[in-house]
């Protein structure tokens, strides 16, 4: 081989150069088809996703009311300053994070202690899962229209049924300022704790089992097992279940669209619902960009704290 | 033994207790709905609840299709969910093939862009894609949704992480006999990736056919309205129709629960085997 490598060094020369440029050839040849699979997606995705993106953070520093014949105007920081002392932002942003800090702490709860009686082996476990996941898939407006009529302070069966056990003035629900916002954080436990049980039923089935027989040799109960084998050993479900009823929580809009409509007054107010009024509503586009930057921020802060609880939990 | 014995059977009971009560809760507004659909305005409220009315009025069902334009809202939302559906389908799963099984360059920097922008809620950015769909005429035209809804980085990391699970040799065998990747992905990827692909179907035929911001800000004209905006509309007008109102309910729920009864038995392993949880 050498001698041969010598003898025909410049033909060789030239056969390694022909290799290497029919190799770039394939690897082109590769790059373009990998790309015609994500192209489908892909410029879909860039247009209607990724430029209104971009733009979103424009906007905010603009002065527009949507009108093509109205001119743009550059404004800072302007939108971002006067929401400061908007009192629709003040209400929509508090009651968003009330929203949020009521609602994902019962639904994370219901759904583990449902994913948990859940995967039990009993009977008629797979009718009791679909149970419980059908009002998730089931239509908003259909569920929120019967969840007026059950709710409804006058003549609902709940109130009915309240009365019926001795309770005098049973709540306003949906009409009453104070029991407003309860009444939209019921609706949501009892909407999407299907869905979060799920994600939790996935995470116990990976869970091994060699973990819980040792617990039983090392003599725990089991609420002992609970809590030193199931709860740990769900941490990342726990993470990613957080993450999403989260984000989920503070872009909240049909529920309180279609049971209160942000009433009475601003007592049920989000920070979604705002955005609507001002874009679609009072055409300030500016500043309903702003309030969703402002949104965005949320997400994005509470997302980061929570991947560093994560991990400080994981070393 | 027999102490363990009674012991177990006592939280047997007990976690029938609590399950029974928990589908009660679940499933009673339901029920009241299906029965205040076969009631007449007055009779809804009558407490005790009369849960199998007397006299069912049937007529309610037949008067929905001629007070409220259901139909028409039926056949704009059974379009858009199918039309949104496929592509999300295809377009999800042909993109995640690439990402999970080819090597190409920039393949880590496009995918982390992908993941980058499913923590960003589409409340965010929907005013300015407003703007851009009216700049293009789409304003008011069931484009404009079909558009917004279809390409979701959601599907394509979905479909991702299930493909990522399927032995890469498998790829490289039927590389070996020939075939192309066109020809690995049609013939081998996708009839193995039932599970993730009904998973993926529930999700995104959900999410369309309940989405109501979307159309809500999209379809202002009548005849372009789906289920949930139409639906809400006749709500608001007519808010004292409860029977009406309960059974175009009880009507919207049918095709969600079809399509979810005959997808389920893939579903939690769906999402188990896709990994939604990371």
């Amino acid at each position: 081989m050498p001698e041969e490598k010598v003898r025909s060094s410049g033909c060789l020369f030239f056969m390694q150069k022909d290799f290497s440029m029919t190799a770039k050839k394939t690897e082109f040849k590769k790059n373009l088809v990998a790309y015609s699979f994500i192209a489908p997606n892909f410029i879909g995705f860039a247009i209607f996703t990724l430029v209104p993106m971009v733009f979103a953070f424009i906007l905010a520093f603009l002065d527009w009311d949507g009108s093509p014949y109205n001119p743009m105007h550059f404004v800072g920081f302007k939108n971002f300053a006067n929401l400061a002392s908007d009192d629709q932002f003040l209400a929509a942003f508090k009651n968003t994070i009330v929203y949020t800090v009521e609602t994902v702490p019962l639904t994370l709860i219901m759904a583990l202690i449902l994913a948990v009686l859940l995967n039990q082996k009993i009977k008629g476990r797979n009718f009791f899962r679909t149970v419980c996941f059908f009002p998730y898939v089931a239509s908003m407006v259909a569920v929120a229209a019967v969840w007026n009529m059950l709710f409804n302070p006058g003549m609902g069966p709940v109130n009915e049924i309240l009365r019926g056990f001795g309770v005098q003035n049973p709540p306003g629900w949906s009409a009453d300022k104070d029991w407003a916002m309860t009444t939209i954080v019921q609706f949501s436990v009892w909407k999407y704790m299907g869905y979060y049980m799920i994600l939790y039923l996935a995470g116990l089935q990976g869970i091994n089992p060699e973990l819980y027989e040792a617990a039983n040799l090392d003599g725990c109960n089991g609420w002992q097992r609970f809590w030193n084998v199931t709860i740990p050993q769900l941490s990342a479900t726990t993470f990613f279940v957080l993450v999403m009823l989260v984000i989920q929580c503070f872009k909240v809009y049909d529920v309180v669209y279609m049971i209160t409509q942000a009433g009475p007054g601003t007592a049920t107010l989000v920070m979604v619902y705002d955005i609507y009024n001002k874009a679609f509503v009072y055409s300030s586009f500016g500043s309903a960009s702003a309030e969703a930057i402002v949104l965005f921020a949320l997400v994005l802060i509470v997302t980061l704290i929570q991947f560093r609880g994560q991990r400080k939990t994981e070393a | 033994m027999q102490v363990v014995s009674t012991k177990q059977k006592i939280i047997r009971m007990i976690v029938y207790v609590l399950l029974v009560l928990c589908a009660a809760v679940m499933l009673l507004p339901f029920l009241w709905m299906l029965s205040a659909s076969l009631k007449l305005d007055k009779d809804v409220f009558t407490f005790p609840v009369q849960w199998i009315p007397k006299h069912p009025r049937w007529a309610n069902y037949h008067d929905i299709w001629t007070e409220i334009p259901l139909l028409t809202f039926v056949k704009n939302t059974v379009k858009l969910t199918v039309i949104v559906t496929l592509l999300q389908l295809f377009t999800s799963s042909f993109a995640a093939y690439a990402f999970a099984k080819l090597q190409f360059k920039g393949r880590n920097t496009l995918f982390l862009g992908y993941i980058a922008t499913i923590a960003m809620p589409w409340q965010v950015y929907m005013v300015p894609q407003f703007v851009m769909m009216s700049k293009m005429g789409l304003n008011n035209t069931h484009l404009a949704i079909i558009l917004l809804q279809a390409f979701s980085a959601f599907g394509v990391f979905m479909m991702k992480q299930f493909y990522t699970s399927i032995p890469t040799e498998l790829c490289e065998a039927a590389r070996v006999d020939g075939m192309t990747e066109y020809g690995i992905y049609f013939r081998i990827m996708l009839p193995l990736s039932k599970p993730a692909l009904s998973t993926l179907t529930i999700f995104t035929f959900v999410n369309t056919w309940n989405d109501f911001l979307g159309p809500y800000i999209y379809l202002t004209r009548e005849e372009l309205k789906t289920i949930q905006i139409g639906l809400r509309m006749f709500i608001t007008q007519y808010s004292q129709e409860y029977g009406l109102i309960m059974a175009a309910s009880v009507v919207t729920l049918i095709p969600v629960l079809i399509v979810f009864l005959s997808l389920q038995q893939y579903f939690v392993q769906g999402i188990a085997t896709s990994g939604l949880k990371g």
